[in-house]
Order: structure tokens, then sequence, then C-alpha cells
């Protein structure tokens, strides 16, 4: 019933992208994030100000809006700017425009998480760092970001695993990712739920490899606690 | 910027913000018809009964949103039977799948939700409820699902505002929901910040309106949990005995 007409391997091409762009924006949400929390737990109240918005206004908009707000705005933004400086037309790549747009999105999202990662580290490590005669950064690098990684993992995985769904709307603005070109196959064959069924399977495979890694992380970081 | 455009085509967005407010009302109120089956079946003691709804409920949370969509409105009209049925006058139209896979969708994350509530009942309450001698469908009835409901509250205001931005994907299949209005005006004057802001500040209103409604339940709803506030009319100032 379900022949797929030779189109497998550009749909695994396809995967491999959503693969690429789901890790970038992780990279891009992550160093966000790490921002984002460290600048809601400082004194700056601008800092926080800014850090709080952010974090509101991503976390109450769909991401849907704002990744066509980021690839149709920012082109734009791209021409006028270019414009005014004499360049020559840059084309917004989906694919830059699908990265930023998730990145910016999860990171306020991490935000959250590594805010609550960090207030879990007690403070009695970060009093002995500080009594060592580290600087307020070694103490970050050294003590409070390791010891942060346990309490935020779980909120991470989660994060991880929504934004991996999420990189399917990277197809919506343009991207030859694996949903693309399931609706392109699936377009040409006359078989588009059998296309996307096969996708759904291989975002299954995606969420479930990266769920059993994320575990055996989680396991790596709690050893030496111990458990009620 | 010129946001004279969206005053203008301000009909459009309230028409839009309807459609919005419809399918995310509709599809939460099937998902929860379908969520508490599905939750009461998956914590079965028999592991195969409770199998098909895990898988059902993997499944669903574990893909796209958007992947389930395209399966129902595209994938569809693959089938030569579901075609010349009576089913094809439903799923020919892109309001209806939207609506099915929205409340296939919600109906798994509310599902979820409700089985770690149901899970975490204290063992005392059922206990009780055993003591009075209530059969199991009574004990369901007054004591578990009641319990479970409000634990389950503030994970499902998350459910709800998730519902509300998964929602916009029905613009993607012509659907002129808030999202769907948005490309309109930005596809007839070309003003792609305009456009999407406006369609993002209704969506944030909603989000806030949410979050409020359900703050207001988790006070009522959570009258039991949370301890009493100390009576005067002072935050956290000592209350002096009479």
């Amino acid at each position: 019933m379900f022949d797929l007409h030779g189109y497998l391997p550009l749909i695994l091409k396809g995967a491999l992208l959503t693969l690429e762009v789901a890790v970038l924006s992780l990279l891009i949400a992550i160093i966000l994030g790490l921002i984002g929390a460290v600048a809601k737990l400082s004194g700056s109240w601008i800092a926080k100000l800014i850090a709080g918005s952010y974090t509101t206004v991503i976390r109450g908009v769909p991401d849907l809006v704002l990744m066509t707000l980021i690839f149709f705005g920012g082109q734009i933004l791209v021409n006028d700017v270019g414009d005014s400086l004499g360049w020559d037309y840059i084309d917004v790549s989906p694919f830059a425009a699908g990265v930023l747009t998730i990145g910016f999105i999860f990171g306020a999202y991490l935000t959250e998480t590594f805010r609550g990662g960090i207030l879990a580290v007690s403070r009695g490590e970060i009093e002995a760092g500080h009594a060592y005669g580290m600087t307020s950064i070694q103490v970050f690098l050294r003590i409070t970001m390791p010891a942060m990684v346990r309490h935020a993992l779980p909120g991470f995985s989660n994060n991880w695993l929504v934004l991996a769904k999420t990189t399917a709307l990277v197809s919506v603005i343009g991207l030859q990712d694996m949903v693309y070109i399931a609706g392109q196959a699936g377009g040409a064959t006359r078989q588009l739920f059998a296309f996307y069924f096969l996708v759904a399977i291989l975002f299954l495979i995606i969420t479930g490899v990266s769920d059993i890694g994320l575990r055996w992380l989680e396991r790596r970081y709690s050893v030496g606690v111990r458990k009620a | 910027m010129d946001f004279n455009v969206i005053i203008e085509n301000m009909p459009l967005y309230v028409e839009g913000l309807w459609v919005t407010v419809q399918l995310v009302v509709l599809s939460l109120i099937f998902g929860l018809a379908l969520a508490v089956p599905l939750a009461l079946v998956a914590t079965s003691n028999s592991r195969f009964i409770a199998f098909w709804p895990r898988a059902y409920i993997y499944f669903f949370r574990g893909t796209p949103l958007l992947v389930q969509m395209f399966m129902i409105y595209h994938g569809a009209g693959q089938f030569e039977l579901l075609k010349e049925s009576v089913l094809w006058v439903v799923f020919k139209e892109a309001y209806w799948c939207a609506l099915i896979a929205f409340s296939l969708n919600t109906a798994a994350y509310t599902s979820e939700i409700l089985r770690g509530a149901m899970e975490q009942t204290p063992f005392g309450e059922v206990e009780a409820a055993k003591a009075y001698g209530m059969s199991r469908a009574t004990q369901y009835r007054r004591i578990i699902l009641p319990s479970a409901f409000r634990r389950a509250l503030p994970s499902y205001g998350n459910e709800v505002i998730f519902m509300l931005h998964g929602s916009a994907l029905a613009g993607v299949i012509t659907i002129v929901d808030l999202f769907g209005a948005a490309k309109i005006v930005n596809s007839r004057h070309f003003v792609p910040f305009e456009s999407f802001i406006a369609a993002g500040f209704f969506y944030l209103c909603m989000t806030f309106l949410i979050v409020w409604i359900f703050k207001i339940a988790e006070t009522h709803w959570h009258a039991s949990i949370h301890p009493r506030k100390e009576g005067g009319k002072k935050k956290g100032g000592a209350a002096i005995p009479a």
C-alpha cells in the first residue's frame, strides 16, 4: 500500500536538514538562555526589565507568527539597511530565518529553565567559591554552571523535545526540510498520507533517541545524589 | 511603520480572532471529552489495555502538530474509500480538519496531564473512599477525578496556552484565523511588520487573558491546598493578636 517510489533518500536528506536546524537553533537558544537567566538574576533593573519582557512576549506569541514576522519582516529590514549602505540585494534565507527564530523563541524558554536551575544551586557552594577568592565569573563558570546542569536537565530535555518538533514550521517559510519534501513527494505520487506518516515516524525516532540520551545524561549528572 | 493599514483591516482581524477563539474553545472541549476516558484506560492495571491509549498519547505528543494536521487535511485525499463516503463532507473542509487535528492533539496532552495527576492521588483519599463502601465508579466520580482535576489545573493552563499558539497553524491551510488574517493583510498591502505584529499583539492579549482566568480558577479550586492568608491588610505584616 505504501510505495515510496524511491523518495526515501530525499526524505532522509530532509531529515538531516531538520536535525541541522534543530541543533543550530538549540545552540543559539542555550546562549540566549544563559544570558537571559543571568540578566534575570542580576541586580540591574534594566537587565531584569529587558530579560523579563523578552521571556513574556516570546512565550505569549505563537512561534509561527514570530517566524513569519522575522522571515518577511527581516527581508524588508535587510533591504532597507542594505539600501542605505549601498549593498546589493540580499536574500534572507529561510534557513537563517528559521534557525534564528527557533533559537530566539527557545532562548526565552531556556531562560526560565536555567534561572530555576541556578536558583536551585545551594548557596553554600557559591559562598565557598567566593571564600576561595574566585571572581564572580570564575564562580559562575566553575561552580554555578556545572552544579546547575542537574537541576536544569529535566526542563532542558523537555524544551529540546518541543524544539525538535517546532522545526517542522520551517517548511511553512519554504525551507526544504523533511515535512516540505514529504509534501512534494506525496503530491507527486498522490500519497500524501503515507509520506506525512513517514515523517511523523521519523520525528518519533528523533524524539525517542534524544529521550534515551537525555535520560542517560540525567543519570550521569545525578551520580552521588541520594534518592528519597 | 504605518498601523493605519491595520486599522483599516480591523474587521478582518476581528473575524480571524473569532475563528481562532472558536477553534481553540471547540478543540479544548472535544479534547477534554476524549482525554478523560483515555486517561482512565491508560491507568488500567492491565498492560494490554493500557498499551493502546499510551501508544496514542505517545504518537500525538511525539510528532509535530503541523504534520498531524497535514496528515488529516492533505492525507485524507489519499483514501478513495473515504473520498466516496459521506465523511468526505467533513474531510474536504480545512476548518474541520484543523479542528480534528487540534482536538486529537490536545486530547493526548491533556490525558497525559490527567494521568499524572491521577497517579498522584494520595493513597489515604482512596482508602477513605473504600472505607465508605464506595464502588469503583463512585470513587472515580467523587474522589479521584475531582482531586486529579484540581491538581492538573496549572499544567492544563499551560496546555490551553499551547493550544492557542498551535491554533495559528490553521492559517497555513487556508483558514482565515488570526494568523490567516495577518497573512492576507501582508499579501495585500505588503506590510509584514505591521500585519504580524498586530496578530502577535492579539495572541499576547489572549495569552494574558488565559493566564488571568487560570489564576482566578486556581485561587478558587486550590483554596483547600494553599494555606489561608493571615488576616490584616498589610502584606507580610505580622498579625497582632487581639
